[in-house]
């Protein structure tokens, strides 16, 4: 067996070195993670000198470290955020009770379920990515490309402690399973749909992080609301490294949408394509797209297992502390919009049976301002094209509306009209073809692809031409 | 209706000389059992009167000691004749109905369960210790009269033109005959289908001349040749049996003494058998611990008496598993612990079941851990053997880890924690179905019972894992933690769907007589005392002995 010095290799504040049981656990499942990394990872720059954060410490400061590291040697860590003091129950029939240090034997295998599941989207998505910087359009976005990655990674990490060490041998299975799985492998694939199809080109790239990662913010923050304190300080910890990969979808698409503008005015017919940029009108689409498939995410609006979760404690809303002052969410009713007879009918349920609903209308307000900040730099870009948040019910596939057809607007609308305008709303083949040919690598520092701006600013105060990944070696 | 009432515990010692309801009198080879109940003797006083003897828990807890101590005390009696001491016409008229319907479910349940115990066990002493019940019916016997009569080698009942014997459950008070009686009137007795579903919806069934003819009964005879024809039969079939007996079986008898239980503030002990509830679980959880012989002696023989430390042993066992049952209904999970000196129990063991051979004491010992451990098989609780460090399940001890739902083995790393199997293993201690604990853990698995058995020696918890015979083996970085999440686990699901689930997966394997008394028919009693038109307000079982008829609702479920 392979010595490790555990504080050295993997930075941590769960005291790892003196932990047998998640040392015996990490012996065999460090190695294992190593030849995932290197096999699904980043395939491209595997080698080379990137310039990376790496949380060593949750101390002020201490989660955010700036240096070059060659990815395989990145010190994924252990975090949870501090031991509040007699945290209670924030949410459920057992609120105001002290939090659980143990995993209760009730609810064992649901909370490992939970736990599996969020884990086994943290590698999907590398796995998704691992080509892409072949195509990155800056060295910046590469070194973006690669933080979102290795903290991904981290996150996986983060989870399989708790499986490590709350879950046992049942535990230790699911955390060997998490690295068997591959996204969109036939055989063993990921767990959730969304994290199975490649990501093969920036536009993509940037939507995934901005929409399906925030979906990913979102269910953190539920579970940070957890009776299950280590899960609930392990997820408050990932919620602050998420917010960097928002900015890093969010800024992206920003540059993307004013480049556009850019080329707008520049091109003889207004087309930003004859120019080799993307309009925005496929922007559009793209967020249509993304946003619709990651509200599927969520799950059906009225669910008894999000009744479960909510009434056993598993899971809270959205800032249940600090937003709610009644935190048993029985004997409260929500209107649901139900399709009846080709009419949408609003019909009251049990409040704790549409958490997941509650939990996608906070997610998109959240979105909603994400689109207004990017229609402030249309208008600053002297565009008149805005872009619009398209309504809930708009392309599901998951949930009471995936069998109706919905325009971007939340209107029932006919099977037929659907099929004549649906090329309007969402990506076409030719679209996506179209996307993919601008796909080239852009390697120089400070050099950027011409259908994205540079950023205003670079990364922890460097400037924008930094070498952000040393192409040399 | 007194659903909800608290029963005072029940205490399932006693002795003849304090029988209310039974008279035991040895007269050579043929020992009499008459049945006559006193009326105001019932378990809880002053609330229902145990007329035209019928029975309650009290009478049949005297009946099962009884039917144990002749095997035991009184080795040279081959016929048992059990029959009524009333006056009055009647043999028994079964179980008290006043009771029954006041009775909580739990307590109608585990009252069947331990009448049915009884029955088989009078059939076990029937079939495997040359002590042949007789049912001398000298009255009607009606309900569980007659299934009593039915768990009987042979039915004898007077003719007097009078006297019957019937199952008038169906009819009269909408439950079933659920002390066997379906069960015997089809696959004991052999009765044709039709007459038998003809006889158990006539309320009065049927005197001696249909019940003769119909294979109900074995015998008759005139009130006044009542007497003497059932004393020459039944000294008549004492000697066949003596002709036929496998071993010679004369007396002393060994007296069976009390046990002596200390109450402590978290349970109870015996000599070799604890009980502690655990109090952080809600009192749902409780440890059984059995403890093997006193090392000392473990190179000599056990010494043949009723102290000997196999029989004691399991009596407490015994003992402790009713009390868990009828007075501590909210223990949900037992956990079941050995220790001792293993090579001592070995000893023990090895010397009994020489000794069953040609020594009929041995011989009695060895069938009552048998149908100990049948006890464990029909406890509507759960059981997890727990093979911790310095555990001591080997040979018969083991029995009792693999009559458990499931096993927790601690992997220390030196393997000294190991069990052991021994031919007590295979097959001596039957499970109700006919077969042993492992054939009924690996159903069908041959190959799994082969590579188990082939072993020589100790085995580790690494082993005993791939073997399957534990269900899992965690080290000391999981043991404790998992053994606890799964304790917590357990007692968090739902008590009668658990209940259901290890009755269906503990019998793995075909079915007898007395599985499908414990599966098919209690089974069904049991529905039927849930449903309205038994138990309702209207319900046949709560209209019984009231002015009103029952309203039934018609609708067939
Ligand atoms: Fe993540
Ligand atoms: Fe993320």
């Amino acid at each position: 067996m392979a010595h490790i010095d555990y504080d050295e290799r993997i930075p941590n504040n769960v005291d790892l070195a003196h932990d047998r049981r998640l040392k015996k656990a990490l012996e065999k499942w460090q190695p294992a993670y190593l030849d995932w990394w290197k096999g699904v990872g980043p395939q491209v720059f595997k080698g080379n000198d990137i310039y990376l954060r790496t949380a060593i410490s949750t101390e002020a400061g201490g989660w955010a470290n700036f240096g070059y590291v060659k990815m395989p040697d990145y010190r994924w860590g252990i975090f949870l955020a501090d031991r509040e003091e007699d945290r209670t129950i924030p949410a459920g029939d057992h609120a105001g009770q002290p939090v659980w240090q143990e995993v209760p034997g009730e609810y064992r295998n649901v909370l490992k379920r939970i736990i599996v599941v969020q884990a086994d989207t943290e590698p999907a998505s590398v796995e998704q990515q691992r080509w892409l910087a072949a195509t990155a359009p800056s060295l910046y976005d590469a070194r973006n490309l690669f933080q979102v990655n290795v903290e991904e990674g981290r996150h996986l990490w983060a989870m399989v402690y708790l499986l490590h060490a709350y879950f046992g041998r049942d535990g230790r299975a699911e955390a060997d399973e998490l690295l068997a799985r591959r996204a969109g492998d036939d055989d063993k694939p990921r767990i959730l749909d969304a994290f199975n199809q490649p990501c093969q080109d920036w536009l993509t790239f940037h939507c995934f992080t901005c929409f399906t990662d925030r979906d990913g913010k979102y269910q953190l923050g539920a579970l940070a609301e957890s009776a299950f304190d280590p899960l609930s300080r392990t997820c408050r910890f990932m919620l602050t490294e998420e917010a960097h990969h928002l900015f890093v979808g969010e800024s992206g698409l920003e540059r993307i949408m004013r480049r556009a503008a850019q080329l707008e005015r520049e091109a003889p017919n207004g087309d930003p394509r004859e120019l080799g940029g993307i309009d925005l009108q496929t922007i559009q689409k793209y967020v249509n797209y993304w946003f619709t498939y990651s509200i599927d995410l969520f799950g059906s609006e009225v669910s008894t297992n999000a009744a479960d979760y909510f009434a056993s404690g598993l899971k809270g809303r959205w800032r249940e502390a600090k937003d709610h002052d009644e935190h048993s969410a029985l004997h409260q009713q929500k209107t649901i919009e139900y399709v009846e007879d080709g009419r949408v009918v609003g019909r009251e349920v049990p409040l704790r049976n549409a958490m997941n609903e509650i939990l996608r209308e906070d997610y998109a307000s959240d979105c909603d301002r994400v689109v207004k900040r990017w229609n402030k730099a249309l208008e600053e870009e002297g565009s008149d094209f805005r872009m619009v948040l398209p309504s809930t019910k708009f392309h599901r596939r998951q949930g009471i509306y995936a069998d109706h057809h919905f325009n971007p607007a939340g209107e029932l609308i006919s099977a037929d009209e659907w099929e004549s305008k649906r090329d309007s709303w969402l990506p076409t083949e030719s679209d996506r073809q179209y996307v993919h040919s601008l796909m080239k690598p852009v390697y120089e520092p400070g050099k950027f692809a011409n259908y994205i701006a540079a950023p205003r600013r670079g990364i922890h105060g460097q400037p924008v031409e930094f070498e952000y990944v040393r192409t040399d070696g | 209706m007194g659903h909800d009432f608290a029963y005072p515990p029940v205490d399932f010692e006693t002795h003849p000389d304090r029988y209310k309801h039974w008279k035991l009198s040895v007269d050579g080879p043929v020992a009499t059992l008459v049945m006559a109940v006193a009326e105001d003797g019932g378990m809880w006083p002053g609330r229902y009167e145990l007329k035209l003897n019928s029975y309650d828990l009290g009478v049949d807890i005297e009946l099962a000691d009884a039917v144990q101590r002749l095997r035991f005390e009184h080795p040279e009696v081959r016929v048992v004749q059990i029959t009524g001491g009333l006056d009055a016409k009647i043999f028994c008229a079964g179980a008290n109905i006043r009771m029954l319907s006041m009775a909580p479910h739990a307590f109608k349940v585990n009252f069947c369960k331990f009448t049915n115990e009884t029955r088989t066990s009078i059939e076990d002493a029937t079939d495997h210790s040359g002590q042949h019940y007789v049912a001398a019916l000298n009255g009607t016997a009606s309900g569980g009269g007659y299934e009593l009569a039915l768990a009987c080698e042979k039915i004898w009942l007077i003719d007097d033109g009078n006297a019957a014997v019937s199952l008038p459950e169906v009819p009269l008070l909408g439950v079933l005959p659920g002390t066997g009686g379906l069960t015997r009137i089809t696959d004991k007795r052999r009765i044709r289908r039709d007459m038998a579903d003809v006889f158990c919806t006539k309320a009065e069934g049927f005197r001696a001349r249909d019940a003769l003819k119909h294979d109900f009964i074995d015998a008759a005879w005139p009130r006044s040749q009542w007497e003497e024809g059932t004393a020459r039969a039944a000294v008549d079939l004492a000697a066949e049996i003596t002709d036929t007996l496998p071993l010679k079986k004369d007396g002393p008898g060994v007296a069976l003494p009390a046990l002596e239980r200390d109450d402590t503030d978290d349970g109870w002990s015996y000599r070799f058998v604890d009980v502690v509830l655990d109090h952080d679980n809600g009192d749902r959880v409780a440890t059984v611990t059995i403890k093997g012989p006193p090392s000392d002696g473990a190179d000599a023989d056990p010494v043949r008496g009723a102290d000997t430390w196999c029989l004691r042993a399991f009596r407490e066992l015994d003992d402790a598993l009713l009390r868990l049952r009828v007075n501590h209904l909210g223990v949900g999970l037992i956990l079941l612990r050995a220790e001792g000196d293993r090579d001592a129990i070995l000893a023990h063991e090895a010397a009994m079941l020489r000794g069953a051979d040609d020594d009929w004491f041995w011989r009695e010992v060895q069938l009552f851990v048998a149908r100990t451990l049948r006890r464990v098989d029909n406890t509507s609780k759960t059981f997890f053997a727990i093979i911790d460090e310095g555990s001591a399940f080997v040979g018969t001890l083991l029995e009792l880890a693999l009559a458990a739902d499931r096993q927790y083995m601690f992997l220390d790393d030196d393997g000294e924690n190991s069990v052991l199997l021994s031919e007590a293993n295979e097959g001596v201690f039957p499970m109700a179905s006919g077969i042993s604990r492992l054939e009924a853990r690996f159903p069908g698995d041959r190959d799994a019972i082969e590579a188990v058995v082939e072993v020589e020696g100790e085995i580790d918890a690494e082993t005993c894992e791939e073997l399957g015979l534990v269900t899992l083996s965690l080290d000391d970085i999981d043991w404790e933690d998992e053994v606890r999440i799964a304790i917590e686990e357990r007692v968090s699901l739902s008590p009668d769907a658990l209940t259901g689930m290890e009755q269906n997966l503990r019998f793995g394997g075909g079915e007898t007589c007395e599985t499908k008394i414990y599966g098919r028919l209690s089974a069904w009693q049991n529905w039927i005392f849930q449903r309205p038109n038994a138990v309702g307000d209207r319900g046949a079982l709560s209209m019984f002995g009231h002015p009103e008829r029952p309203i039934f609702d018609f609708n067939r479920t």
